[in-house]
């Protein structure tokens, strides 16, 4: 152990420490800007400077190891005025739009002007002028607010492995943008916006959407229908205020209802109907010598980064859908149809974790009923902005029940939105199918958690199921080069493009870290066990959609409707 | 015109920048060295070397471009035959840096950044090159000093660099 002085408190920690974690012990608040513990460590910013006696110069901390003896004082008045200054000196090249700013206060360079009391910049320098990037779907750069801290670029290179932007030139023209500042548009980028949830400012923000759905319900000739996924109902308190892990099913429904939403239904139910599907397709691929293993399609920034950087393994994803592509074309064929609806005027807006998923809605291929089957995606932030707009305090509203048939669902689907999800979801049903025998203990402890790669061997009847889960793009990386190398033999691969899953999406509230991921897992899981149907194939919305719709899984209609096709994109092209 | 010329001998340049790769092939340390090289070979790094490069090291263009454009070694344009380096120092900036650039964009039909279709000059804009005494001031080929600069005198100090 190192023993130090911090503020005149002793403190002992692990050698290698950081002055700034060692700080914590003793319940001093150092401010940061570029640190992101574990993922950006490159102390670019210096608002976290700190006095060391015997040091020349304030010191930053949180790039500083800890040394035996070190005397560290946080809070002395030279120290605050020297963040004062680099406070001022990045705000003198900002545009300082806060009042309509999409992070306008949930932004951390506002919270430092705040607590430091800036209320006049004294140098009036050049301000950098760039126009903004929005041709992306779902991710909009604004580099005039960009203070350089480049937690964009750690978590799009080091977690995500896609490296989609750069640090170009040098000094006053530094900008963070893709090389020859091309368009977010053309590059390898995969939507997934895990950029936008470690940018301290309004630098990269989600493509708000929000206006679209406003119009959608104003307009009387719309019957607009909403779906929300799994992960939605353990995030969206966060953005209205309550604590992370809160579980806000049936208020959410409720707001819905009042925002006026004419049906509210729930991707929970798509989420069933592709374990149905996937569940299937897999048999079939074991029994008839199809490609192996089969990885899973259900989210949209992984089968992007699949088409770019693993185009060899296209035959290897599931063909089908994901649930809020399932949940489109059958709102605008099955329930069109049931409701005598023409579909020309059904609406159909989904609320996800996810930016990737305004990517996905947009695709060409996506319009299996004749119309663009899901109209507009939302993450959870939109939707929770659009309930302040709306003045409802959705957090105590009474809660209300989802809308059948659309609506009905089972603790397998709502299990989608943790990593391991799908895998668990799937193996409950599989077994069931297989076997023909109840599984006695349903819950399936190996899949979960948020280890970056998890693997075992699940028994299933004569079948020994090899199965891995993944989640952040760099760990299915791993994954992939041993499936292309022939090193691993597995049958079912889960991937997810988000740390943790869609419960740690790139449309989740702000802050997202490992410690509100775990929360909103285990309140996942908490759902599950709250549910009285806990597979997929028990769901009886899903039986009576096949005998009065789709027939039987991978039938006729299925792959009219359920499944896809993939693009081999490539880099650099 | 210009291009076509370009592409017949692309194809040979990327066969020689492939042998300069191939000792480093999957490798990203040796990006540093293998861009010197490659720039010694093309005369500067036009994207598709750079996209050559990083393919052959296993990166991403991003990390490429973001150490081309971080070392002033590298040139992402052609270069010519001399470098006419405008000095925007704050003396410099103050006298007349803008003047000076209008006049060579109105001469040469040259901006910063740019090379003129005959490869003679390449143009660019440099911090405080210490002649403040001078300003405007800008300096050619790295050695030669002119100052005092106004847009009638320009013509006539560049007619010595062929
Ligand atoms: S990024 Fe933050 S500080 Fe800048 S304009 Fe937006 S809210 Fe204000
Ligand atoms: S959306 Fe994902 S892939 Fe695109 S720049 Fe952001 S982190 Fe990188
Ligand atoms: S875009 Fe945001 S995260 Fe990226 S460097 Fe700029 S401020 Fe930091
Ligand atoms: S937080 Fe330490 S240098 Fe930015």
């Amino acid at each position: 152990m190192i023993n130090l002085t911090i503020d005149n408190q002793k403190v002992a920690v692990e050698p290698g420490t950081t002055i700034l974690e060692a700080a914590k012990n003793t319940g001093a608040k150092i401010p940061t800007l570029c640190y992101l513990k574990d993922i950006n460590v490159v102390g670019a910013c210096r608002i976290c400077l700190v006095e060391v006696e015997g040091a020349k110069t304030f010191i930053p901390s949180c790039v500083t190891p800890v040394a035996e003896g070190m005397v560290v004082r946080t809070n002395t008045p030279a120290v605050i005025k020297a963040r004062k200054l680099v406070l001022e000196l990045i705000l003198s090249d900002h545009p300082m739009e806060c009042l309509t700013c999409l992070r306008n206060q949930n932004c951390e360079l506002q919270d430092l002007a705040r607590e430091f009391g800036i209320t006049e910049v004294r140098f009036d320098g050049a301000k950098s002028e760039y126009p903004i990037d929005d041709s992306s779907p779902a991710i909009t750069r604004d580099p005039r607010k960009c203070i350089l801290c480049r937690r964009c670029i750690s978590v799009c290179t080091n977690v995500q492995t896609v490296t989609a932007l750069c640090a170009e030139n040098r000094g006053f023209e530094t900008l963070i943008a893709p090389a020859f500042n091309e368009k977010l548009a053309n590059m390898e980028c995969v939507q997934c916006g895990q950029c936008t949830l470690v940018c301290p400012t309004g630098a990269i923000v989600e493509r708000d959407d929000t206006a679209k759905v406003w119009a959608a319900i104003a307009d009387p000739k719309k019957h607009v229908v909403v779906q929300t996924a799994p992960a939605t109902r353990v995030q969206l308190g966060e953005a209205l205020g309550a604590e992370p892990g809160s579980i806000v099913t049936g208020q959410m429904v409720a707001g819905l209802r009042r925002l006026g939403f004419d049906k509210v239904f729930d991707t929970d139910f798509a989420a069933d109907l592709t374990i149905m599907e996937e569940g299937n397709e897999l048999l079939q691929r074991i029994t008839t010598g199809g490609t192996l293993p089969m990885i899973t399609s259900c989210s949209p920034g992984w089968i992007k980064f699949c088409e770019h950087f693993y185009p060899d393994l296209l035959d290897n994803l599931s063909t089908c859908k994901s649930p809020q592509q399932m949940f489109g074309p059958l709102v605008k064929t099955y329930y069109a149809q049931k409701e005598g609806i023409d579909p020309a005027d059904i609406y159909c807006v989904s609320i996800m974790p996810c930016t990737a998923k305004k990517y996905e809605c947009q695709r060409p291929e996506m319009n299996s009923s004749g119309y663009q089957d899901v109209d507009v995606s939302l993450t959870t932030r939109e939707l929770g902005r659009m309930f302040r707009q709306a003045g409802l305090d959705v957090t105590n509203l009474p809660d209300e029940k989802y809308d059948e048939p659309l609506g009905i669902s089972t603790g397998a689907g709502e299990i989608f939105g943790a990593s391991g999800g799908v895998m668990e979801a799937a193996l409950r049903t599989v077994y069931e199918v297989v076997t023909g025998e109840t599984l006695e203990n349903i819950d399936f402890e190996v899949c979960r958690g948020i280890t970056g790669v998890k693997e075992a061997t699940v028994q299933v009847g004569d079948l020994s199921v090899k199965v891995a889960i993944t989640n952040g793009l760099g760990n299915a990386r791993k994954v992939l080069d041993k499936v292309r190398s022939g090193e691993a033999d597995y049958h079912f691969i889960e991937v997810m493009a988000c740390p943790g899953g869609c419960i740690g999406g790139g449309g989740s509230p702000i802050p997202t870290n490992t410690e509100v991921r775990l929360k909103r897992i285990e309140a996942t899981y908490t759902e599950d066990e709250r549910m009285t149907l806990r597979k997929s194939h028990e769901n009886p919305a899903i039986i009576a959609l096949y005998d009065e719709f789709l027939g039987k899984p991978l039938g006729h209609k299925s792959h009219e409707l359920l499944h896809t096709k993939y693009t081999p994109r490539g880099v650099n092209k | 015109m210009v291009e076509c010329s370009c592409n017949t001998s692309n194809e040979e340049l990327a066969k020689q920048l492939d042998k300069i790769i191939d000792p480093y092939r999957d490798k990203p340390s040796g990006l540093i060295q293998v861009l010197t090289k490659a720039q010694n070979l093309v005369g500067y790094l036009p994207k598709w070397a750079q996209v050559q490069v990083a393919e052959g090291l296993g990166v991403s263009l991003q990390d490429v471009y973001g150490v081309i454009t971080f070392y002033a070694f590298f040139s992402l344009i052609p270069r010519g035959r001399h470098k006419i380096s405008v000095c925007a120092g704050t003396a410099c900036y103050v006298k007349g840096t803008k003047m000076v650039t209008k006049a060579l964009r109105d001469l040469l039909d040259l901006r910063p950044g740019q090379t003129t279709p005959d490869s003679r000059f390449t143009l660019e804009i440099v911090r405080c090159i210490g002649a403040c005494g001078l300003a405007p001031a800008m300096i050619i080929d790295g050695k030669d000093v002119h100052g005092r600069l106004e847009p009638e005198l320009i013509p006539e100090l560049l007619e010595q660099y062929e």
